[in-house]
This record gives structure tokens, sequence and C-alpha cells, in this order.
């Protein structure tokens, strides 16, 4: 008779009684989800005690074909080494294997006669290799014949490592992902690989016929012999194998034979528990057996709503839920399934799937392009207009982004080719996955991929946590999509949800229409007041008062209630600050069309003050770089010029070509709409700053196509209005808005393409982000199309703004603070950078 | 206006500059003065409350004084460092700045304590 042990009694007499977690399973599933218990303060709620049934810690099973193949050597894949269940105060009981649960006594029984109590009991206990009903795989005694194989554990795998220097031929028996990755690893040891598949073509769970096809070419040019449509009968030979006999009769010589021909879950403890079992142990949305209240159960040996799992990315949010509810930190958690995407190489060809590799109703739409010379094969499953399958072999290329639309139904691209492409669209070419450790992700800040994820990896879950540790993505923020990728890749799906993200600045937890409305209703007008009446505990925010001076700016106008020290230094000096603290001062050209008596006042500006550098600007204009603070004023009005806002997140330029005038090209007067443009809505704040042009002709000189708005004339009077476009540290080509017949129409649907833009981007979010993110098709169906019906309050808004405008420049003659032009690095010696 | 004029005061604290009027200092911004060969930025906070640094930042040299305060911080207007007023330490991981005692005098002038005390 065994005694039930109970756990040692070391606490103190204050503590709250701790519940003993006993989890069956020793592997990636049931180790995950006691990580999770314990960031969850799980050691203070549980003694834990583990049943593993191989004798070691816990590694990573995703790796044996890695070790198999020679790559990656065994120490390297274990996860979890004894001392990290010691210092975690965690029994591991390894290489016992529990035979029975007897839930009415609350305790489990393993083959070396331990028994123990539980509380609560997790089941972890995975599956095993599938064994087909083959003649002569077993041996009498119940063993594999010597010679047959496996492939599931650490131990399957070294016995082969060891079985491969002795033999020359081997067959593996199963032409999926694990059979394929067999054959591969054998053939690394010199052996001679046949591959026998039941299905007409490989990989058929994941891909279908065409696609298996390539596969199989791929397979056979590393040269491993592939035969379809195999059905092996029998295992030749006695006390060694010495081949194996198909049913058409054929016989295939070989000394090894492994059987990789799937998996199925352990559930039988459970089944004879008295549990709920199909396919697996059936599991509610709180990962609890159905059952009973007490039995959890995760990974793959749980079946929830119908889906067993065996992969692992599903494994990890079931882990989540688990300790979620366990702990009682979130008693509401729910699983409600997993969306399934893999990206693997396999055989040494790259393969990406997920979700349908076929379409299933008549009005699926599908997508396939297919390339059998090169191996190459892409297909994408939409379904109202959502991606719901997709499959790239050869060139996996657009894998990040058809990975993300597939999991988080993104709005698609009208034009369906830029899925399987990179057509001039912004480039999802390299996944973070694939990026090297040594790649400089945030060039502005110089922050490495390594970098990126040891923060992660020492315990930073969010993206904005890690870009404040990092500070990548806090230069230009061009990164910041990419920064997000390794952040969610490092974190293995762990990404803990950021709230904040969402937020228009960080101090107000409030989305930016959300925070529209309170201003307006609340009659905010200053970023103080703002303040006070929105940001928890009235607590202002340094990083957040530049983005709310820019917002208020936009909601309220001339009405807006100044605070100086809101604003950034080139908002409040009204240049750019430049690296030795001195500023650039541009001049508004309009449409880049100048005087000589301009010129000749620039040019003794440059003279009197000693201006450093004068500089030709990419937006057509002059750059006065190095004046000090205390000329600024003096240099304005010299030029009696007004500012052209080379400074502000705000309307900048328009650039042009000559247009009609001089050139023989020219189809519409480009000079005197950009002149137009830049003059109605010069200086506008806006969330990010605005670039645009107008070119005469559809040679595009002025570049109209990379802009955040471009207008090109085109034959027969028109005009073509593109969005969204970039040639900064993005190169995106803009999405064409409309076409209209006048210049007048133009200067309508810019301004109001404009204040939609000012009321819905985030800040510091350009075009080039914000047209994409809302789509083309929306942002026209209400700009152009007025589907909301706030064309005409856009419009008025617009005018409003552009009322209040005033040259900021006046300022110089009448400071706006004391001091507001003086030098803030008093003893420095000026100019720093090298005349010219 | 000459931000570089300066006269000492001795207390028992140490050696107190005399920089200008508060007045000079618009609230919730920051200016720069020169005092014992050092540049001290002076930041007037929404609360009222005064903080001296040093004026220039550590990392790149940026002019602090043109930064963005709150209670906390200062940010560097060149590249987004971000330093604590009170104790100079960076969150974002540049070089600490000094920081110096400083105190208003009856007639409404800023002084710093800089140097030998």
């Amino acid at each position: 008779m065994t005694t039930i042990t109970s756990m040692p009694a070391q606490r103190q007499p204050t503590e709250p009684p701790r519940q003993h977690l006993v989890v069956i399973g020793n592997g990636m599933a049931g180790v995950r989800t006691i990580e999770e218990i314990l960031t969850r303060g799980g050691a203070s709620l549980f003694d834990i005690t583990v049943f593993g049934d191989e004798p070691y810690g816990n590694y990573n099973r995703i790796l044996l074909s890695n070790v198999l193949a020679g790559i990656e050597d065994e120490k390297e894949i274990f996860l979890n080494p004894l001392d990290w269940y010691r210092s975690n105060g965690i029994r591991l009981h390894a290489g016992v294997r529990v035979t029975r649960i007897d839930r009415y006594a609350k305790a489990v029984f393993a083959a070396d006669g331990t028994a123990v109590g539980y509380d609560k009991l997790m089941i972890a206990t995975g599956s095993r290799a599938f064994i087909p009903p083959i003649d002569g795989v077993y041996q009498p005694d119940g063993g594999l014949t010597p010679g047959v194989f496996a492939f599931r554990t650490l131990d399957d795998c070294r016995q082969m490592i060891a079985a491969a220097r002795g033999h020359r031929a081997a067959v593996v028996i199963g032409g999926g992902l694990l059979g394929l990755e067999a054959a591969r690893g054998l053939q690394n040891h010199g052996l001679d690989v046949h591959l026998l598949h039941a299905a007409p073509t490989l990989m058929n769970a994941q891909l279908d016929a065409e696609a298996g096809q390539i596969l199989r070419r791929g397979v056979e040019a590393l040269g491993i012999t592939v035969h379809t449509l195999a059905m092996t009968t029998a295992v030749l030979g006695d006390d060694a194998v010495v081949g194996v006999t198909l049913a058409d009769g054929t016989h295939i010589p070989a000394d090894m034979v492994v059987i990789a021909a799937g998996i199925r879950p352990n559930s039988e403890l459970g089944a004879h528990a008295g549990l709920d079992v199909e396919r697996a142990i059936v599991v509610d949305d709180q990962m609890r057996a159905v059952d009973d209240p007490d039995i959890y159960v995760v990974g793959e040996c749980a079946q929830h709503r119908g889906e067993v799992y065996g992969l692992v990315a599903p494994l990890w949010e079931q882990a989540i839920v688990l300790a979620d509810h366990v702990t009682g930190t979130n008693p509401a958690a729910t699983y409600h399934g997993s969306k399934i995407a893999t990206k693997l190489k396999v055989a040494g060809v790259d393969v990406t799937s997920m979700g349908l590799k076929e379409p299933e109703h008549a009005d699926d739409e599908i997508v396939r392009f297919v390339e059998p010379k090169h191996g190459v094969y892409k297909s994408i499953v939409i379904r109202d207009g959502k991606l719901v399958g997709a499959t790239l072999l050869g060139d996996v290329r657009k894998a990040a982004f058809l990975i993300q639309a597939f999991d988080r139904g993104l709005p698609l691209p009208e034009a369906r080719l830029e899925m399987l492409f990179d057509l001039g669209t912004p480039p999802e070419a390299v996944g973070a996955a694939e990026l090297a450790d040594d790649t400089q992700v945030c060039n502005c800040n110089g922050v490495t991929k390594a970098s990126l994820v040891a923060c992660v990896t020492s315990g930073q879950k969010t993206v904005s946590g890690v870009m404040a540790t990092t500070r990548a993505g806090k230069g230009c923020g061009s990164c910041k999509t990419l920064v997000a990728q390794i952040v969610e890749w490092a974190a293995g799906g762990a990404v803990e949800r950021d709230e904040s993200a969402d937020w228009y600045v960080p101090a107000i937890p409030m989305d930016k229409p959300t925070l529209i409305t309170a201003l307006r209703e609340r009659e905010l007008r200053s970023v103080s007041a703002v303040f006070d009446a929105l940001a928890p505990g009235g607590q202002e925010d340094a990083g957040s008062k530049m983005a709310l001076t820019s917002l208020l700016r936009t909601v309220w106008g001339r009405d807006y209630i100044d605070e100086r020290d809101a604003r950034f230094i080139n908002d409040r000096v009204h240049a750019n600050i430049q690296k030795d603290g001195t500023f650039s001062v541009v001049p508004q050209i309009a449409g880049g069309v100048t005087t000589p008596a301009q010129l000749r006042r620039i040019a003794d500006v440059a003279d009197k003050y000693n201006i450093p550098m004068v500089k030709i600007t990419g937006g057509q204009r002059i750059d006065l770089l190095g004046v000090r603070k205390e000329d600024l004023p003096k240099v304005w009005s010299d030029l009696d010029m007004p500012s052209g806002y080379a400074y502000g997140k705000s309307f900048r330029t328009v650039k042009t070509c000559v247009g009609l005038e001089f050139c023989r090209y020219g189809l519409g007067d480009s000079t005197a709409l950009g002149i137009a443009i830049e003059k109605r809505f010069q200086g506008l704040e806006s969330p990010a700053k605005l670039k645009l042009a107008v070119t005469g002709c559809p040679r595009n000189c002025a570049e109209a196509l990379v802009k955040d708005l471009g207008a090109v004339a085109i034959e027969g009077g028109q005009w073509q209005i593109y969005v969204g476009g970039a040639a900064g540290a993005h190169v995106r080509k803009g999405d064409l808005l409309a076409t209209v017949d006048t210049p007048e129409q133009v200067i309508t649907l810019t301004g109001r393409f404009l204040q939609y833009y000012r009321e819905n981007a985030k800040w510091l979010e350009r075009t080039y982000s914000f047209v994409p993110r809302l789509g083309i098709d929306k942002i026209r169906a209400i700009v152009v199309g007025d589907s909301d019906g706030i064309a005409a309050d856009l419009d008025a808004r617009m005018q409003q703004a552009i009322d209040a405008y005033t040259d900021p420049w006046l300022e110089g003659r009448d400071p706006a603070t004391p001091g507001q032009f003086q030098t803030s690095l008093p003893l420095v010696e000026l100019p720093k950078v090298p005349m010219r | 206006m000459n931000p570089t004029t300066e006269t000492t005061h001795t207390s028992p604290d140490g050696v107190f500059h005399r920089l200008g009027p508060l007045s000079e200092i618009p609230i919730g911004e920051a200016r720069a003065y020169a005092a014992a060969g050092q540049q001290i930025a002076v930041f007037r906070l929404r609360s009222g409350r005064l903080q001296a640094t040093d004026a220039s930042c550590p990392h790149a040299g940026g002019p602090l004084a043109d930064g963005q305060t709150d209670e906390t911080i200062v940010i560097c207007p060149l590249h987004s460092n971000t330093f604590d007023l009170a104790t100079g330490t960076s969150p974002s991981g540049a070089p600490p700045l000094t920081c110096y005692p400083i105190r208003v005098s009856d007639d409404g002038i800023i002084e710093v304590a800089v140097g030998q005390y």
C-alpha cells in the first residue's frame, strides 16, 4: 500500500496555505505554463511538483531535427536546466512515468511507487509517434525491431545518430514535415535516403498538389529519392532491418527505417481517470478538463473546440490563459483557439503556410503564382476581403506581411498581386526572423536586432517598453514597424498588449478621436488645462507637450491658448535647431519660384551675419545654416520674407516643375497651382511634416508620386492627385486619390484630404503610414465621395485653420517671451560648422 | 541683458552666484547662464520650483535650456535624452548631469551655488 506524501511544511504560520499543483509532463507545454504561473506570483500560491517521462530537464523538441542534422549540439536545445527547478522550489521527478490519476482521492500514482496528492492538476503529456500497422515493425517482446526508429524524443534522436554511423541506406516513412526533416538529417550523415509517403504529394496537410510537386522537386534535387503513393506493408529482416516492401510489391533495400507518420496525443491517463476524451482530452475555454474543474490540460494532449494543435505557437497562448486562470490573475481569461501560421525550412526549402491551402467556397478568391523551374510557388485565399489562407514556397519574402494580415484580419491591397510581390510598396521583404543579429534596426540611435532581442529576453514585453529602454524608434521613427515586429517575434507571440499604443500621447489614456471630443466638450484650450483635466493625477508630461500643442492648434485654430513651454524649441523660435545649438533659416519660396531681388537679399543676409553654409534644399528652397539664436530676429527682418516652416510638424513646401510657361511638354500650369497651394496652406500644423509637389506632365519632374500629396497634369486638362507617397526613410509610391478637371478642384480636395489627415492621423504618423493604414478606398470614399457626410465640415474647419495663419517671423519684432532669442549655450564659441 | 554678467555672494552653503532676475525666465521654460566658468541651465517649473543643472547635454552637447520639461525631467532637444532635474541621472541612459543648489534672493535674483563650497 502506498502512502500519499504531503509537501514539506516549512512555511510561516502567517502565510496563507499554499495549494499543491502537480504537473504531469515535463515538455515544452508543461514547463512554459509553469513559467507563466511563476511570473504571476505563482510561487506564493502553489507548491509545484513535476513528473517527466524522460530523464532530463526540459528541452526544445522542435530543434531535435537540427540535432539530427548536426546543425545544433544537443546541449544547446535545453530550455530549463535542473538548477532552474531547484531555484524555483519545484520538485522534479525526471524519468518517472505517472500511471494513474485518482480524481476522488485527488492523487497521482507513478510507476516507481511514488504517490502525490494534488489540489490542482495539470496534464501536459503531449504526443507520441504514431506507428502505423506494418508487419515486422515490432519484435515479439513489444519493442521496435532493431534498426527501426520513431522520431520523437531526444533518446530517439541519439539512437538514430548512433545508428547512422554504421548504416548505408535509410528509409523514412512519412512525407510530412517531420519525415522531410528526418530524411534531410539522415542524408547529412551520408546515408542514401528513400522517403516513402502514402499520399500523392508531399506535406499534403499544408500544401496543395501543385505546391507539393514543387517541394518534391526541391527535395529530389538534394539527392533524396521520393516515393509517393507508397504504402509500406512490411519491414524485412529478423534481427536487423534489411529493407521494406510496399503494397505494389516494390522492394527497397535499407538497413535503417525511421517512422515519421504523425503523432497521437497521450490522452490515456485522462481517459482512464474518466475525463472526456475524443481525439485528445476535451477542455473548456479556461483549459480545464470539461468534467473536472481542478484538472487543467495544456498542449498537444488538449482538444479545444474540436482542434488539437501540434505546433508550438498555440501552446504559448494556452499557457497564458491557463496561468491567468489558475493563479486568479484574470479569472475571466479565455482561450478562443489559435490561428496557425508556420514558417519553416523543410529540407532546405523555405515554406510558409497558414489557414486554408485551397478555396472552399465558390466565392473565395484565389491568387496563385507558379514557377516550377525555380521552385517558387505562391498562393493566397481571400474570403470577404480578408486573408484566410496562404502558401509560399521557395520565395517567402512576403511572409511577414501575410502572417500579419492573416492573424489580424488587416485590410488587403486592392491590387492583390502586391500581396505576393513587392511592387514599389513598402518593403516587407525582410521579416524579423531572417534579420541577422547584428543588423542595425534603428539607424538613428544605432540599435541592433540583438539588443532589441536582449531587451525582450530580460523581461521587457511591450513594444513601447522596449523602445523606451533601447531608444529604438526614438529618432526619425521610420523603423517603428520593424521594431514592433522584432519585439513580437522575440517574445514568441507573448508580447503583452500595450494599451498605450493607441493613445495619442503617453500621458493621457485616450486615442485621438476620444481626446478631440474631450477637448471640444470640455473646452480645453491650453496644454496645462488638458493635463489638469485629463491626465491621471493631473500630472504634466514633457514628452506629451509638443503633440498636444499641435492637436490644440488643429482643434482650436486662433482660439488656442498659447503656452510657450509646451512648444518644442523649433516652434518657440521658428527655426530648426542644429547639432551645435545654432539654427537653420528657410524663407518661403513658394513653388520654388524666386526673383533676383530675393536672391540678392538672401546673399546680403548671408554675408552680414556670417552664415557658414547656404544650401539649396530638396524642397526647392534656400537654407541658411548655422544662424545664432540671438541673430534670428535680425535675419528675418533683413530677409523680409515669410517663414518657410522648414522646422515644424507642419505643411512645408510644394515642389513644382516649370510646367506650361517654358516647358515644351507641359500640359498644366504646375507652378501657378503649386504656388497657390503653398500660399493657401502655409504653416498649417499637422501630425507630421507635409511635403507636396505639383508637376506639369506625367514625366513627373517634380516627383509628385512620392510626396505626401502630389498633383500631376495629364492630357485633356485634367489633374491626378496622389496621396501617401514618400521618398525618404521609406520609399512608397502614392495612391491615386482622384482625377479632377480643374486646378480649383485640386485645391479643394487637397484641403479636405489634409484636414482629414490632421484630424485622424496619429502623432508623427506620416501620410505614407496613414494612407495604407486606413486604405485608399476608404479615404477616397470619405474625401472624394463624401460617404460619411463630413466633407463640408472638413472644408469649413480647414478654412478656419487657414484664416488663423500669421507669419511667425513677425515675432522677431516683438518677442513673445523674455529672452526668447537668448542663447542657451552662453560660452560655446560659434559657429562650429566649417565655413564654405 | 547679457547672460554672462555675474556677481558672487558668500553664504553658509558656499559661494552663490547671482545670475539674474527670476522674471527673466518664463514659467515652464529655462534660460542658460554662465557662472564661475560653468554653463548653467535654470529651469522654472510650472509648479514654481527652480532647478539648476549643467547647460549642455553630456551626450552630444545639446542646449538643455532649449529642452521641454515637466515636474521631473528635461528632454534634450537634439536626441531626446532625458534627465531627472532633481538628481541629474538619465533614464534614457546618457551620462549624468551635475545639479546645483539654487535659491532666489529677497530682491528676486536667482542665485546658484557653483564650484567650491
